[in-house]
């Protein structure tokens, strides 16, 4: 019972983190808890379907499916996390500007949440799949299953609980912070997430097999809890290779410059969304943040 | 695109590399590996073929290896490891630690 609670308990707790960061960063806005519900479920009817075509994507592509799959499924929401990153930068101004006037809800229109609700159901996905496929061989085995099905009751409780503690520990943040620190975090769990795409793609053999930079398990372990957490939050890896450490900083990299730019274009705290002008070079000049 | 084309040149060659790869039998049958020690030349990439015998689904995972992949029940599944330098290289199943356990020795 116990290795199952603690088995399910990982899985849960890293798409867990994703979701708890993603609710962070969308506090205050109308209509995200549907968005993110959406994510969440889609997420959890789309684990059923990958579990139970587990066998067709691990055979595919000459037996590395499984592995491209996967990557497939990081970079993609590295992407996403992207998306919404370069656009919040452009517009955080503004919202915080509004959270503060109205202390509500803001309908903010234009604010592509689905990317995020994106994000968080490929989380659910690919750590759900895990638990589905686990759970089903747990429930065909012998007469342990019932106890090892408590532990994966336990495990998931446990998962949703520190998921639960990390959010409500962001949301303590001020308002006038809580987007700069959100934006951090999402910024280093697509870098994180892009350094995790690039050991799947290594061990399909689509990116040459390295020898790690470093071994750091003894002083971190990437399994244990905080080794864990850290892998989600800040993309921790006890032994990155160097592919691994270029795709981190690559993707950490060209997200800031991204942010930074789409920032430098920003039109301020006026209301105006969108409007390229003949006059952005000035404002480029003009607005050095 | 000075970055990209060395990059495309390693998928290339990492691609044809594949093809004549040498392939390394697992077996895992009632929750353990099959045998629980592989010895693979050093130096080079193997292919482990993991047949999976058993009715559960199982995930090969190993730290040192810097590998984790899902094997279905009654299936199979590769697994791509090296070029390695000598020494042991401990890997579990994940789904059942306490009996799954085996080690690649690399000389």
């Amino acid at each position: 019972m116990f290795s199952t609670a603690i088995i399910v308990f990982r899985e849960v707790l890293e798409a867990a983190l994703v979701v708890a960061v993603v609710l962070a960063a969308t506090q205050g806005l109308a209509g995200r808890n549907r968005w993110i519900v959406g994510g969440i479920a889609g997420g959890l009817l789309g684990s059923l379907l990958v579990a139970s075509l587990t066998q067709e994507i691990s055979m595919a592509f000459e037996g590395v499916g499984q592995e491209l799959f996967n990557a497939g499924i990081l970079l993609t929401a590295v992407a996403m996390l992207a998306w919404h990153n370069i656009w919040m930068s452009r517009h955080a101004s503004q919202l915080v500007a509004r959270l503060k006037l109205v202390g509500t809800n803001v309908s903010t229109g234009q604010l592509p949440i689905y990317f995020l609700a994106t994000a968080v159901g490929l989380a659910v996905l690919r750590e759900g799949s895990e638990v589905v496929l686990f759970t089903q061989g747990l429930a065909a085995g012998g007469s342990e299953s019932l106890s090892m099905l408590w532990g994966a009751l336990v495990g998931l409780g446990a998962g949703l609980v520190l998921g639960g503690l990390i959010y409500f520990g962001l949301v303590r943040i001020p308002t006038r912070h809580l987007f700069t620190v959100t934006g951090w975090l999402i910024l280093l769990l697509a870098a994180g997430m892009a350094a995790s795409a690039a050991g799947f793609l290594a061990q399909a053999g689509w990116l040459p097999a390295q020898h790690p930079l470093w071994n750091s398990s003894d002083l971190l372990s990437q399994h244990s809890v905080a080794g864990e957490i850290l892998h989600v939050l800040v993309g921790y890896q006890e032994r990155p290779t160097a592919i691994q450490l270029s795709f981190y900083v690559t993707t950490l990299v060209l997200i800031a410059l991204g942010m930074h730019l789409s920032r430098q274009r920003a039109p301020g705290t006026s209301p105006r969304f969108h409007q390229p002008t003949e006059n952005q070079e000035y404002i480029v000049c003009g607005k050095s943040r | 695109m000075t970055r990209i084309a060395p990059a495309i040149a390693a998928l290339l060659t990492a691609g044809i590399a594949q093809a004549d790869t040498p392939v390394v039998d697992l077996t895992i049958k009632d929750h353990r590996f099959q045998p629980e020690a592989v010895t693979i030349p050093a130096g080079e990439k193997v292919k482990l073929m993991v047949h999976n015998q058993d009715a559960t689904p199982e995930e090969f995972e190993s730290y040192e290896l810097n590998r984790e992949k899902i094997i279905p029940g009654h299936s199979k599944a590769v697994i791509f490891v090296g070029p390695l330098e000598p020494g042991e290289y401990p890997f579990f199943g994940e789904f059942n630690q306490a009996t799954a356990q085996g080690r690649v020795i690399a000389e």
